[in-house]
């Protein structure tokens, strides 16, 4: 009996060991992982406009059926021009309105004339899946004013970003929730 | 209009000439005499306190599962709370981030001390591993939403074989040392890229997850919570500690009466049944064989080393800087066609292409290590596994495998002393035996 006694009494005392090494080793890893975080502690995904190279990746390989990743238009950067190389088939018959003419497969550029010659451009963000080829004509031929940036509201923040994978100029990258945009006229040049 | 097609033509032709791929000012933007600019809208992240409200929850969930598990002994207290953590962490959360992930995101720090963690991450990875210390593995009861579909369709379970389950069980530690090595060079994510079940939970993936997770669900129905027993890397880490929590579930509230209905249905074969121990006749041989395995350990941990850095290039294959080097270096040296987009978009940002090439080897050389640890942490859990299999301990009474068990409650809602400490059943029923009706 007495045998059995300290019996019991030794793996009590080993598992209490175990436990409060334990339950310290996880306080001490936690207090170390809190002590090294950045100051702004959350990460979301963006895309770095300037490293973006409108593969169209962003379209397909995002985890939700409609891309979280949207098109943006700087409107201050716009030449507000009347041949949008963004707006408009590189052989389009007409610079008119119509379907045929138009770049955007889901027709999400709304154009509206201002005053002669200028054309303003604005982004039908429902419509708009994210492929970057607005993006990809503007950037080649225009001043670059369109844009992709992941919709933040509809971002599901996965752990790992599937269209991250896929990037091929690694152009997206964790930001701060107080900065959640990169938007390309408030931000510098090319990395 | 012809002459409209012509003209961007030429467009075409003088952009392509210049060839800058950034957005220079070509048409400076108009002055316009009566129009206002319109503002880009951005729409706001949801609320970062939304991360603080989960953290609550998955603090409260814990809580109340222990409390089922352990004090109320309620079998459907537990179902419920897994339907409604299900139904929160999995569909409503899309299962991110989850504490199985966040292995990966606390390695990443430990090793990255650039990149951030938040703070909700940590208590996502921390809360579940202090409470199993406590309480056992309720987290894996109620509280995690992929055990709980796996809770859910596990309807005809049929017993594993023993040895078969111990051999598949170390696919968990394998997973979770791949998991930290690739996690710790910064290489992938794969236990997220790889989770079969998180595409349910968006309601929408890949064919291949979808498909990978269906098939899981599936083999679900008959082998129980095939995820969190064979490849949960976090269900590993969780087993070791629920082995030296201080309170567990109990099966049975009084005398157990080895009447084997826990044993029976316990889905996860985690019940272990009374042993005799060693017999002293058996003793020489199975001190020969412990000390034999325990000198066996070094040379295993030490070949997993060597075998594990050779895994560098295959595990680089998954790198996006060393995936880019190859590619650039064979189309440079001509044993590819053509380019890629990634290529393209590198020779592009006119870096030097050595440059790339040295990151590459830099990374080659880190998963180099990191291979050779997993090889060392594989080599050392096949040792460990084999020491731990050939001791042997007296047993009396019906028991649960503290580490295996997920305390699903299904053993005590079974068990007959059970149901006479709840009223269920008198006392004098208890003799009859497997022919009373559950309530």
């Amino acid at each position: 009996m007495a045998e059995n006694q300290r019996k019991i009494d030794r793996r009590k005392f080993v598992g209490d060991g175990l436990r409060i090494v334990g339950a310290v080793g996880i306080a001490g890893a936690t207090g170390f992982w809190a002590g090294r975080r950045a100051e702004d502690d959350d990460n979301l995904w963006q895309i770095d406009p300037h490293q973006c190279v409108a593969c169209g990746n962003c379209a397909t390989h995002c985890v939700l059926d409609k891309s979280a990743v949207v098109c943006k238009h700087a409107y201050a950067m716009c030449g507000y021009c009347n041949l949008c190389t963004g707006y408009f088939e590189p052989d389009a018959n007409e610079l008119t309105t119509g379907a045929e003419n138009q770049l955007c497969p889901t027709g999400a550029i709304r154009r509206t004339f201002i005053e002669d010659p200028y054309y303003e451009y604005a982004i039908d963000e429902p419509l708009c899946i994210g492929c970057g080829k607005c993006v990809k004509g503007c950037t080649a031929f225009g001043n670059g004013s369109l844009y992709l940036q992941i919709d933040q509201d509809r971002c599901m923040h996965c752990n790992e970003c599937a269209i991250a994978i896929a990037c091929p100029s690694e152009a997206i990258k964790r930001v701060p929730a107080g900065k959640p945009y990169l938007p390309k006229d408030q931000n510098g040049g090319p990395a | 209009m012809k002459a409209c097609g012509r003209w961007l033509f030429v467009a075409w032709v003088v952009a392509m000439l210049a060839g800058t791929a950034y957005g220079v000012e070509r048409f400076p933007p108009p002055e316009f005499t009566n129009h206002q600019l319109p503002a880009t809208q951005f729409a706001p992240p949801r609320a970062a306190a939304m991360q603080y409200v989960d953290v609550a929850l998955l603090a409260g969930a814990l809580g109340l599962a222990s409390y089922l598990a352990l004090v109320r002994r309620s079998r459907r207290g537990l179902f419920f709370l897994a339907v409604a953590s299900l139904a929160w962490f999995g569909f409503v959360r899309h299962g991110c981030v989850c504490p199985i992930g966040a292995i990966q995101n606390v390695t990443l720090a430990l090793f990255d001390p650039t990149y951030a963690i938040g703070l909700p991450v940590i208590a996502f990875f921390v809360l579940p591993l202090l409470f199993t210390l406590f309480f056992g593995r309720t987290f894996c009861a109620a509280v995690c939403p992929l055990g709980a579909l796996q809770e859910m369709v596990a309807l005809h379970p049929v017993s594993v074989p023993q040895w078969l389950a111990h051999a598949l069980g170390l696919l968990r530690y394998v997973y979770l040392g791949l998991g930290v090595a690739l996690a710790a060079t910064g290489t992938a994510f794969v236990i997220c890229r790889y989770d079969p079940l998180v595409g349910f939970f968006r309601l929408g993936g890949s064919a291949s997850m979808l498909i990978v997770g269906g098939c899981l669900l599936l083999f679900g129905v008959f082998v129980g919570r095939p995820y969190c027993r064979f490849l949960c890397p976090y269900g590993a880490v969780l087993g070791w500690l629920s082995k030296v929590s201080k309170w567990h579930v109990r099966i049975t509230p009084d005398e157990c009466i080895h009447c084997r209905l826990c044993e029976d249905v316990c889905p996860y074969g985690a019940i272990e049944a009374p042993t005799e121990g060693l017999q002293p006749e058996a003793m020489p041989s199975a001190r020969r064989r412990l000390v034999f395995f325990a000198l066996f350990l070094p040379i295993l941990v030490a070949g997993g080393a060597l075998l594990g850095r050779e895994l560098a290039v295959p595990l680089s294959m998954l790198d996006p800087t060393v995936e880019l080097a190859e590619r650039i270096w064979a189309e440079d040296h001509g044993l590819v066609e053509g380019t890629t987009d990634a290529s393209d978009a590198y020779r592009n940002t006119q870096r030097p292409i050595d440059e790339l090439i040295r990151a590459a080897v830099l990374q080659r050389d880190k998963l180099a290590w990191a291979g050779g640890a997993f090889g060392a942490w594989v080599g050392l859990v096949i040792g460990v596994k084999l020491i731990w299999l050939s001791r042997s301990r007296k047993q009396v009474d019906y028991a649960p495998d503290t580490a295996n068990c997920v305390s699903c409650g299904r053993c005590f809602w079974y068990c007959p002393q059970e149901h006479i400490r709840q009223g269920w059943i008198g006392a004098e029923e208890k003799d009859a035996g497997r022919t009373v009706t559950l309530r």
